[in-house]
């Protein structure tokens, strides 16, 4: 791995400039951190923080068929959305597990599916083999698109002060193709929990973009605290609570997925069968009430049985607990015990998410 | 990144303060800097012993977990139990109020000077 030379984002300099720590994450340099975590996770949650997740891959959906072609990949129906507006949803296998969670935006002639830096050739790969007999085009955009996350109560002043467009009539999960210094896709989406836009940009217009927003007093913030972030509003991340054995139902994202729809999409039939026959596993929330801090991977235990897994866990910076999400089997209630590096520690479920922001 | 003259150096970034047959461990400023935020620390027992290079507690910051090595063979006199609570210590001052363990020492040590820990530092981001 170390000799494959990693990908870089339009933003690399700046991150640089900024004396970011960079990691490799889905083969790119990613900043984890510029300040540190735990400041960069506050300053989203009480003003507001900007990321570069250029990362993210972008494929458009063009063509007559390209309505048909959507529905018959993602978990959501695509019908109902309006052009101006996005759906977060899933993309199945036959059996019903999860190959990528997506969002899909409705655009006046195409759809844009925005998919996880980290399954972007797995997913073009899926979405041509199983659309082939479609009039449809598939266009890989992922390298002209950058991609900036402002998120925080602050968000809207701080945007406002780029833009003409009237950002309090851009409600959650809708966009506009205006001007915010450069062309973009204003998007009022996120991954933290707190209210703020995603702005797609040309890679070029990025850098610019990016700086404008910390100097009207954005806090630059990294994957670190978007994890933390995310975790705490109970948001899932491929690769921990969704995978190809998991699929959306367990992972309780069902309200993305619509077993009603019509037109008929791939892992419906599978998935039906099992809301019918009742759910193989589920993600719950939890609390470590012992000392110690839960982490992906370890194991859940309920009467000297395994019973699950860890999905995620941190020590949540808002709420000053070790918190985390697991799979568990069906039965699991209440209580059980993470073991920690040999040792079981008690924790209890809580209801998710853990944070959510006084609307 | 601040490397005191007077203390001894592991290769996994602990650094020791002899005094008489006591060292006193805790983790580098360098260390430090790579975890990130420390949110929380796991201690041993008062008493247990340790050979040199084992594992004697973790540190874990947000995003990650790190095995705490004893720099040298002997046993815990003394752990710094106000990392418990305040676990942040080990950022703010990673050689003074951050210690995090004194041992009394029972073996010989194989330890690097602050000369050589800094050009092993060098060398490991090269």
């Amino acid at each position: 791995m170390a000799s494959e030379r990693l990908l870089r984002t339009p933003l690399y300099e700046e991150h640089k400039a900024l004396g970011a720590k960079l990691v490799d994450f889905a083969g790119y340099e990613m900043p984890v951190q510029y300040e540190g975590i735990k400041a960069e996770h506050e300053a989203v949650r009480t003003r507001a923080g900007l990321f570069d997740v250029s990362h993210m891959g972008e494929a458009v959906f063009r063509g007559p068929e390209s309505e048909k072609a959507v529905q018959r990949l993602v978990t959501r129906d695509v019908s109902r959305l309006e052009a101006g507006q996005a759906g977060y949803c899933a993309v199945c296998y036959e059996d019903g597990g999860t190959v990528d969670d997506v969002i899909v935006y409705k655009r006046p002639e195409d759809f844009l599916i925005v998919i996880n830096a980290s399954n972007r050739e797995k997913d073009l790969e899926h979405f041509q083999r199983n659309i082939e007999d479609l009039d449809v085009e598939v266009a890989d955009e992922s390298d002209a698109w950058a991609l900036l996350a402002l998120q925080g109560p602050e968000a809207e002043s701080i945007l406002r002060q780029f833009t003409d467009e009237d950002l309090s009539a851009i409600k959650p999960f809708r966009f506009v193709e205006g001007e915010a210094g450069a062309p973009a896709i204003i998007s009022r989406t996120g991954y933290t929990g707190e209210d703020g836009f995603e702005l797609y940009l040309k890679s070029d217009d990025a850098p610019e973009a990016w700086r404008m927003l910390i100097e009207a007093g954005a806090t630059p913030a990294g994957l670190g605290a978007r994890d933390t972030l995310r975790l705490e509003a109970g948001m899932c991340l491929y690769g921990n609570e969704l995978d190809p054995e998991t699929t959306p139902l367990e992972a309780g994202i069902s309200f993305a997925v619509h077993l009603d729809k019509d037109e008929e999409f791939i892992g419906q039939e599978a998935l039906r069968a099992e809301r019918e026959e009742g759910l193989r596993k589920k993600l719950v929330g939890f609390e470590v009430e012992g000392r110690g801090i839960a982490r992906h991977g370890y194991p859940v235990m309920a009467d000297g049985e395994e019973v699950g897994e860890v999905t995620s866990g941190t020590q949540s910076p808002t709420l000053n607990k070790a918190i985390g999400l697991a799979l568990v089997a069906p039965g699991v209630e209440d209580t059980f015990e993470v073991e920690i590096r040999g040792r079981s520690v008690e924790a209890r479920t809580v209801s998710l998410p853990f944070y959510k922001r006084e609307s | 990144m601040s490397v005191p003259e007077e203390l001894k150096y592991t290769k996994s970034h602990e650094w020791v303060r002899m005094e008489d047959d006591v060292a006193t461990v805790g983790i580098t400023e360098h260390a430090q800097d790579e975890l990130g935020d420390v949110v929380f620390v796991e201690l041993p027992e008062t008493g247990s012993s340790f050979e040199a290079g084992e594992a004697f507690g973790t540190v874990e910051s947000v995003k990650a977990v790190s095995d705490l090595n004893a720099p040298v063979e002997g046993e815990v006199v003394e752990v710094n139990s106000t990392l418990e609570d305040s676990p942040e210590k080990i950022n703010e001052a990673p050689y003074g109020d951050g210690w995090i363990l004194k041992l009394r020492v029972s073996g010989e040590a194989d330890l690097l000077s602050a000369d050589e820990y800094e050009k092993f530092l060098q060398e490991e981001s090269s």
